[in-house]
């Protein structure tokens, strides 16, 4: 790899493993040293490496320039303190004790692990648990945060900072939980996690790339907790599934132009078996203990999902999935999702006339799937449905997903 | 909208009344299915409690039975909180709930939750 390729890539693996360990070492209330840390690091990388070559190991060259830097620092800081010390009577306790930096890979893990549960702190809003998260745990800038959440960088700035300042005043340590504490604390971090993959699986950002990034950075941060004996919790294979299950369609849910391609008219060889395989994997190892999460029914859900057969059986299992989800937690999607399921498994009619029980007057979703339950029942009611789905969406692609099911059901009118 | 709770009884003691193994499977996507809807439609409050056969009944003077009440066939089975406009809405909810099919041949008593304010 070239130079000037290099840096970035080295920038995008390393500098998140730099920033958690100098983090974890100086405590939660020097964030933003780490980062100026870590940030210098890679600033005399480019000017260094532009000059002498690259050295023989880049990653180990960073670690080392990383230490030194916060050994620079500490020296500083410390002959600071002690002269303000003398001066002012030594009203100053003691000199700060200069920090371990160890940058081997098993503090690296326990470094971000430790992040992880810090950054999603349930004393900070979900929304700034995702964007620290991205920002600390997956070195992401904050145009590319900006971009995700379709925001300003300004709003991200700020939303950063203030759960940076949020974390400090609460004095929130960076350490792994204690294993009584580990289930509590994990649950917030798996929804952050969930948070995260949705953003980059349901986000309207016509950015693709950075949409799969942000997915793929959900499961490696899943993926950490899971290669972790104690917050190898069934509940967190259960998520990791699901986003396999999930991840698996990626790549056949638009076309070639960039549309979105509903689920029924997806070209199921385009479904990643791979990743399919690896969900079923943790599916499996998901399924120990007695607690039934909700990752568990959602899992579950994407695994029938993955399945290509139209069958009664797949339909009936998902509806099933879908109730006891809801009986758990109501959420709008899952109403609708469980209802398309039922037309599925119980017929179109039943679920026609559970779907207009609903008060969703303003979901473009309730819509779609009032057009979809229509057609071929009654196919012009179908058509206003689509008609009215199509005024309440502003992303592109989807307007053009539902355009073309017009097309169809006109089609099928004229004919 | 208000609560309702919706109580479901049915008769424990008669022996052909009890449902078979294979009844009791197959009530399960029923009962499922109807509280699935419900929920869908963000109406179920407190979600499904069951109760056990077993129970005691505690009466003054230090006089403890068994029961449920054994004088009485009909036992409560269990119970949900809904919300719904006004009883007419919990009583056309209550009219879907399988209790009131085979094999349960039950009933349900609709109530209406006293709000916290409203203590006479």
């Amino acid at each position: 790899m070239q130079q000037q390729e290099l840096i970035p890539h080295l920038f995008r693996t390393e500098y998140r493993k730099i920033v958690s360990v100098l983090c974890a070492a100086f405590g939660i209330d020097h964030i933003e040293l780490a980062e100026d840390i870590a940030s210098e690091t890679f600033v005399t990388a480019a000017e260094t490496w532009s000059i002498k070559g690259l050295p023989e190991n880049p990653v180990a060259w960073l670690y080392t320039v990383a230490k030194n830097k916060a050994k620079n620092y500490f020296k500083r800081s410390a002959l600071f303190t002690q002269k303000l010390a003398v001066e002012i009577k030594r009203t100053v306790n003691s000199v700060e004790a200069e920090p371990e930096i160890d940058l081997s890979d098993k503090s690296i893990n326990d470094s971000q692990l430790a992040m992880m549960f810090t950054v999603c702190h349930p004393c900070i809003s979900a929304e700034s648990q995702v964007a620290l998260a991205l920002h600390l745990l997956c070195g992401f800038g904050i145009p590319e945060i900006a971009d995700a959440f379709l925001t300003n960088k300004e709003v991200i700035y700020k939303r950063l900072n203030r759960a940076k300042e949020k974390l400090k005043a609460e004095q929130i340590a960076i350490v792994y939980p204690a294993p009584a504490e580990i289930e509590s604390r994990l649950e917030t971090v798996l929804t952050t996690l969930y948070l995260l993959f949705s953003e980059g699986y349901y986000s309207s950002s016509q950015n693709t790339v950075l949409r799969k990034d942000l997915c793929f950075e959900a499961m490696r941060l899943t993926y950490l907790l899971i290669e972790n004996e104690i917050s190898n919790q069934p509940a967190a294979n259960a998520l990791l599934a699901l986003m396999c299950f999930h991840a698996s369609r990626f790549d056949a849910r638009t076309n070639e132009i960039g549309e979105m391609v509903l689920y029924q008219d997806q070209d199921t060889a385009r479904w990643n078996q791979d990743l399919i395989e690896k969900g079923n994997y943790y599916l499996n190892l998901a399924a120990y203990g007695t607690r039934v999460s909700r990752y568990h029914l959602e899992a579950g859900i994407a695994y029938w999902h993955t399945r290509k057969e139209d069958t009664r059986e797949k339909w009936e299992n998902i509806l099933q999935l879908y109730n006891q989800l809801l009986i758990r937690e109501y959420s709008p999607i899952a109403a609708l999702n469980r209802t398309y399921a039922l037309a599925k498994a119980n017929g179109k009619e039943e679920a026609i006339v559970e779907a207009e029980k609903f008060k969703l007057e303003h979901n473009r979703f309730y819509y779609s799937l009032l057009g979809d339950l229509y057609t071929g029942i009654d196919n012009n009611k179908a058509l206003q449905y689509f008609k009215r789905a199509i005024e309440l969406t502003s992303a592109d692609a989807e307007k053009a997903a539902l355009e073309r099911y017009m097309d169809k059901l006109s089609g099928h009118l004229k004919a | 909208m208000d609560q309702f709770m919706l109580i479901f009884r049915r008769d424990w003691e008669t022996k052909e009344k009890q449902p078979s193994p294979e009844q009791m499977q197959a009530s399960i996507k029923p009962w499922q299915d109807w509280l699935g809807g419900l929920a869908a439609q963000n109406k179920l409050t407190v979600t499904p409690h069951r109760l056990q056969k077993e129970g005691r009944v505690v009466k003054a003077n230090q006089i403890v039975t068994d029961g449920p009440y054994a004088e009485i066939k009909e036992a409560i089975g269990g119970f949900i909180v809904v919300a719904a406009a006004d009883f007419d809405e919990a009583v056309a909810i209550a009219q879907g709930c399988p209790i009131l099919n085979n094999p349960w041949d039950g009933n349900v008593e609709v109530r209406m939750l006293m709000q916290e304010n409203e203590n006479q």
